[in-house]
């Protein structure tokens, strides 16, 4: 469903993103690992149409969103969460997921009744956040929430674009370890209920390898190795420059 | 909503309330207080059309003294060449298409910025149609500025009837009906999920444009609205004061409009039509008992800062928020 061709996007002389090619097919869950730099982000930050590429293409379902904006490529299906957390600070956490939901729908441009009064899709929040169990902080304004509530929320506004393929990057950073596992199974368990192509940018191994079906390897922008989780961990190569084990 | 849902809304009762109490204003007030009070009405239609932008949408405009000039103006502009035309069911459309295409146009180029450039560019584009009635003698009236004379309305003439008397009478019943609807359209477009929209966009516009709210344009039909709203208040403000001039398009006066909402609270939809009518009284009084108002006003803007940085509003919804709230634990112990 997503095919990345040899796409390039420099800053100046660093080359963060270097010809990468990349395909997702559906339902499929991928992680990319890479140590600090190798150009993760850029790459989602690419697809997600928050950074315009130099060179290459993207295709999506056959539709070039190269150069389309954010809002069509929502539209299409692309739907992204924040490494560093990005939310709307002063609205309830209901009313994150719900203007994501509006949105969705093309509601803000037809909607002209309050918003309380379209139940249909406030029950739709409320699902969401039960979902990720949130539904008890649903009147409190982020503000309000732990480090790891704000990460799932965050995802859940994502989630609720019901976008065909997620880019999550790193969907644990900046939570609790002893919270990591039970945060990506409340976010898997959604997405395969959907059935909904994933990226996930991750550093976690133990993350990366029990929930992802395909990992791919970067490096100073390029693809370095790319297949199942056990046969990465076996890769020589990966082993000396991700995790810096020499044997 | 139904009848019930609003009697069961302790909000929707006060609200009624409120408009029940100020139906009998004219008669409580002398003509001279309830002028300021008219003042004050106008002002807060203002002020609520200037809370979208810089309350919910996260703009600060300093400029919107030419939304108001140019409501203002159609209704002196008319007055001056189309004395034929020169009624309220005319002139209140009229003021508002013209304040809504103005603000098209400056919309257009300021929304491409946001904080301190949109603020300054707002402000330009507002002096530019200052320095235009100022020196536009031969049609605007420079300086002079234009007499606003008694409209008629609907078929219905006021000759012979003076402005004191107009103002106690139909016209603050036509105004506060005016004010009722903008009040309740207004609550409609920020409780609806275009206003959800804009305070997702105040909130983090990075976020807002990547879950498909397209940003630019949102801030431009905030911005137009807004517009259309002070626009309208400034239409009905010149029948209060009977002439306009160029001073309306100052930034000067564009700046009470940005400290009435403040002084109010912005963020609040109460909040600017409570700083409204404070400001309204406060400029009065200020005036009236010294020379140094400008120093009163000033002063009050520092103390307001430091000390309620919500506005008045803002820390009436605290005080009410610390009251429930011990009663609550009040009735758990």
């Amino acid at each position: 469903m997503l095919i990345v061709d040899s796409l390039k996007k420099h800053f100046g002389f660093v080359k963060a993103v270097d010809n990468v090619n990349l395909e997702i097919k559906e339902g499929e869950i991928v992680s990319i690992i890479g140590t600090n730099g190798a150009g993760k982000t850029t790459l989602v930050n690419l697809i997600s149409g928050y950074l315009k590429p130099d060179s290459g293409r993207i295709l999506f379902f056959d539709n070039d969103i190269t150069f389309a904006s954010p809002y069509v490529r929502i539209k299409l299906g692309v739907g992204r969460s924040f490494q560093l957390i990005q939310l709307f600070g002063n609205i309830t956490v209901l009313d994150n997921v719900r203007t994501a939901l509006f949105s969705k729908y093309g509601m803000i441009r037809r909607g002209l009744l309050p918003a309380d009064r379209y139940s249909s899709v406030t029950d739709e929040a409320v699902n969401i956040l039960e979902n990720f169990n949130l539904a008890d902080k649903r009147d409190l304004t982020p503000t309000g929430l732990s480090e790891g509530d704000l990460k799932i929320l965050d995802i859940a506004i994502a989630f609720a674009l019901k976008s065909k393929l997620l880019l999550l990057d790193e969907p644990t950073s900046g939570v609790a370890t002893s919270d990591k596992f039970k945060v990506m199974d409340s976010i898997i368990s959604a997405i395969k209920r959907e059935k909904i192509s994933t990226l996930i940018i991750e550093h976690d191994m133990d993350i990366v390898s029990g929930y992802s079906d395909r990992v791919v390897v970067m490096h100073e922008g390029k693809v370095m190795a790319e297949g199942k989780p056990n046969e990465i961990m076996e890769n020589k190569e990966v082993k000396a420059v991700v995790f810096g084990i020499v044997s | 909503m139904s009848l019930k849902e609003i009697a069961k809304n302790p909000r929707w009762v006060a609200y009624v309330l409120i408009f029940v109490i100020l139906l009998f204003i004219p008669r409580l007030l002398s003509i001279h207080d309830l002028m300021l009070f008219e003042y004050g009405l106008t002002f807060a239609i203002v002020g609520l059309g200037f809370n979208l932008l810089l309350g919910y949408t996260g703009l600060l405009s300093f400029g919107h003294g030419a939304y108001f000039a140019a409501g203002a103006y159609t209704v002196g502009m008319i007055a001056k060449y189309l004395p034929e035309a020169y009624s309220l069911e005319i002139l209140i459309p009229a003021a508002m298409l013209f304040s809504l295409i103005l603000s098209i146009i400056f919309g257009f180029l300021c929304v491409r910025h946001t904080k301190i450039f949109f603020s300054i560019l707002t402000l330009s584009l507002c002096m530019l149609l200052y320095a235009l009635l100022f020196k536009l003698y031969h049609i605007t009236g420079g300086s002079d500025g234009l007499r606003i004379p008694l409209p008629t309305a609907f078929g219905f003439s006021f000759k012979g009837i003076r402005r004191p008397e107009f103002l106690s009478g139909t016209y603050y019943y036509f105004l506060l009906i005016m004010f009722a609807i903008s009040f309740i359209v207004m609550k409609g477009i920020v409780s609806s999920p275009f206003g959800k929209a804009l305070q997702a966009i105040r909130d983090n516009e990075v976020r807002a444009e990547l879950i498909g709210i397209r940003v630019r344009r949102y801030r431009l039909y905030a911005f137009c609205l807004s517009g259309l709203f002070v626009g309208l208040g400034g239409a009905l403000w010149t029948f209060v004061n009977g002439h306009v001039t160029a001073d309306l398009s100052h930034w000067v006066f564009s700046g009470e409009i940005v400290y009435m909402t403040l002084l109010g609270g912005f963020g609040i939809l109460e909040g600017p039509v409570i700083g409204a009518m404070l400001f309204t009284y406060l400029k009065l009084y200020a005036m009236g008992n010294t020379q140094y108002w400008m120093f009163v006003i000033g002063a009050t803007l520092i103390v307001l800062v430091m000390l309620l940085p919500n506005g008045v509003a803002g820390a009436i919804v605290s005080l009410l928020g610390k009251l429930k709230r011990r009663k609550t634990e009040e009735t758990t112990c």
